[in-house]
């Protein structure tokens, strides 16, 4: 027997060093989920191996720097003035955004929606891969001792680009990094929702580091070019965030589509990363404070039918009543809406209305009756020929803010009222004024 | 150019100094990690697979050469989020048929070390994937078009590396 395994002692030892490989693997396969039977070896290497890349990173970098910041500064000036012009694009196309943000807002904590912010990051520096295409990630410099946990999402300024797998740096000894693996290797997955459609699925990687859709059903429409956006339902990455976008739609096995997504961000050359550290859910807070109902709001965005004329034979014949939302100067009455009609009467429904402090359309409150506090604002548009006066006081409390002869309502909707010079001014409505039940904000 | 057989006496083996044998294994396994992420195409080359070849020929001794090639496999499988043992059992295999094989073959040449990383560098990819698919149950997609493209790319960057690290080698 001696004989026997001194004569092959090269193979035993051979067969003997794959057979505890093989049971490490099972041992591995087995405990999926547990770290600890393998983290010594990994911190060797990665303590072996990261300080070197750092440091080459942090070289290059610093070389990199000197040379763009103190030398080559050719085409400065040019690209100063782009991005100053670029900047006051991006002001106006801001401020024509901001309302909708805002309507958004407003719906969202009329339905109980609670926003997810990003309220912290890190940034972070890419220093190596793994150097196996069958292991599709990286490694930052930033690790346990920066704050750093796993299953944090790392993004980029073009989009997502994975979560956070492994962190080293625990203890003083350890180097400070953390593994990050790709939206494109076969074992990550991300919720994700396209823009368009709404339709959800999971964006997985290939083992070629393609990134597809799955579990979107075949007979839903999906088109090339489609955005893809985070869904937020896989509690990691913060919804909203861009991913990829469709670049081809083909029929898949059973009865999903096969959907061939391109990351936005380009995951072959990544460089500077920004890590999530924080995420916090809150209600959206809406300029102005109070909420309003989704009735109201649409109710102030379209025109609605005149309310019904009291049965007061004595009276003259009955105006209309209540707000009257008139075209901004510009001509619209916010992105998206349709355009009152002249005349159009928006009040009628419970509004209830306050203050907002950004006011990027207007309404003018017609109560120029002298008697302030009136809160049958009737808030014609301009350029209507006769601003006539609410019958009854509308049942909406409309939160306004008294100034003298004309009544200044502003609403959460940013309806800003101030009264119409060319008009006559109006009946005083029979029923007794309202006070105010609040004070603008 | 021809592989010429040779016998034990023939043969010459080589050693290497402490600091060469563990630094060489290191610089191969860190540019390994490093230099993909400026130079995607670099993907392809398995430096610490060339490094094991190259130690295995030399040292013509199939235990060192088994596990030193377990050795810088298992670094390798620990840079990886994948479990450990994948790379270190391919290499394992590769570095023991290597050293077996410098022992029957003269290796010193350009054109046999060609077609012998070639033939390792083949080996090692079946291994892998074996291991990987039917242990790991990892899905992964075999192209003969990139394992041969893979296979050339390494057998001359090996004839290239070798020359680079024969100097290192101290005669017995």
């Amino acid at each position: 027997m001696e004989n026997i395994i001194s004569r092959y002692r090269n193979v035993t030892i051979l067969v003997a060093i794959l057979f505890v490989q093989v049971l490490g693997l099972a041992v591995q396969v087995k405990r999926a989920t547990d770290d600890r039977p393998t983290r010594l070896i990994r911190v060797w290497a990665v303590d072996v191996v990261t300080p070197l890349e750092k440091s080459i990173v942090w070289f290059q970098h610093g070389v990199t720097n000197l040379w763009h910041n103190y030398f080559y500064l050719r085409g400065v000036r040019q690209e100063n003035r782009d991005l100053k012009q670029q900047i006051e694009n991006l002001r106006i196309e801001q401020t024509r955004m901001h309302e909708d943000a805002e309507q958004a807002r407003r719906l969202q904590l009329l339905l109980g929606f609670k926003e997810q912010f990003i309220s912290r990051t890190i940034a972070a520096q890419v220093i190596g891969l793994t150097g196996s295409d069958q292991s599709r990630a990286i490694y930052l410099d930033k690790g346990a001792r920066e704050g750093i946990r796993p299953d944090m999402a790392v993004v980029t300024a073009d989009g997502v680009i994975g979560k956070v797998l492994r962190v080293y740096g625990a203890n003083r000894f350890e180097a400070s990094v953390s593994q990050v693996l790709l939206i494109n290797d076969q074992t990550s997955g991300v919720g994700v929702i396209l823009e368009k459609s709404r339709l959800q699925g999971v964006l997985r990687g290939t083992p070629l580091g393609e990134v597809v859709l799955e579990k979107v059903m075949s007979d839903e429409t999906v088109q090339p070019g489609d955005r893809v956006l985070t869904s937020g339902g896989d509690r990691i990455f913060p919804k909203g965030l861009p991913v990829g976008t469709v670049t081809k739609v083909s029929p898949g096995p059973e009865l999903f589509l096969n959907i061939r997504v391109k990351p936005t961000a380009d995951l072959g050359c990544l460089e500077e990363v920004l890590i999530i550290t924080q995420q916090e859910e809150r209600e959206p807070i809406v300029a102005g404070g109070a909420p309003m109902r989704a009735a109201d709001i649409l109710a102030q965005r379209l025109p609605s039918v005149p309310d019904r004329p009291p049965d007061d034979p004595n009276k003259p014949p009955p105006p209309t009543s209540g707000l009257k939302i008139l075209p901004a100067p510009g001509g619209t009455i916010g992105q998206g809406s349709t355009n009152p009609k002249p005349g159009a009467n928006v009040t009628g429904s419970s509004a209830v209305v306050k203050t907002a402090p950004a006011l990027p359309r207007t309404a003018v409150a017609s109560d120029t009756s002298g008697k302030s506090g009136s809160n049958s604002a009737t808030i014609p548009l301009k350029g209507s020929p006769v601003a006539k006066p609410a019958p009854k006081p509308a049942s909406p409390p409309i939160k306004t803010q008294a100034t003298g002869d004309a009544t200044q309502a502003t609403t959460s909707n940013q309806v800003k009222t101030k009264p119409s010079q060319s008009e006559p001014p109006p009946q005083q409505p029979a029923a007794a004024p309202t006070p105010p039940q609040d004070q603008p904000q | 150019m021809p592989i010429t057989y040779t016998s034990n006496e023939q043969v010459e083996v080589y050693r290497f100094s402490l600091p060469v044998a563990i630094a060489v294994p290191l610089v191969a396994i860190f540019l390994q990690a490093f230099i993909p992420l400026r130079f995607h195409f670099f993907s392809s080359i398995d430096l610490p697979l060339l490094v094991v070849i190259f130690f295995a020929l030399a040292r013509r001794s199939p235990v060192t050469g088994l596990l030193t090639g377990a050795a810088i496999g298992l670094i390798q499988d620990s840079l990886t989020h994948q479990p450990i043992g994948v790379y270190g059992i391919a290499k394992t295999v590769v570095g023991y048929g290597a050293s077996s094989l410098g022992v029957k073959l003269d290796v010193e040449n350009a054109g046999s070390r060609f077609l012998v990383t070639l033939f390792f560098f083949g080996l090692h990819e079946v291994l892998y994937f074996s291991v990987a698919r039917e242990l790991l149950g990892l899905t992964l997609q075999w192209s003969w078009l990139h394992e041969l493209g893979s296979a050339l790319a390494n057998a001359f960057l090996a004839v290239l590396l070798f020359a680079v690290l024969d100097r290192f080698k101290q005669r017995t």
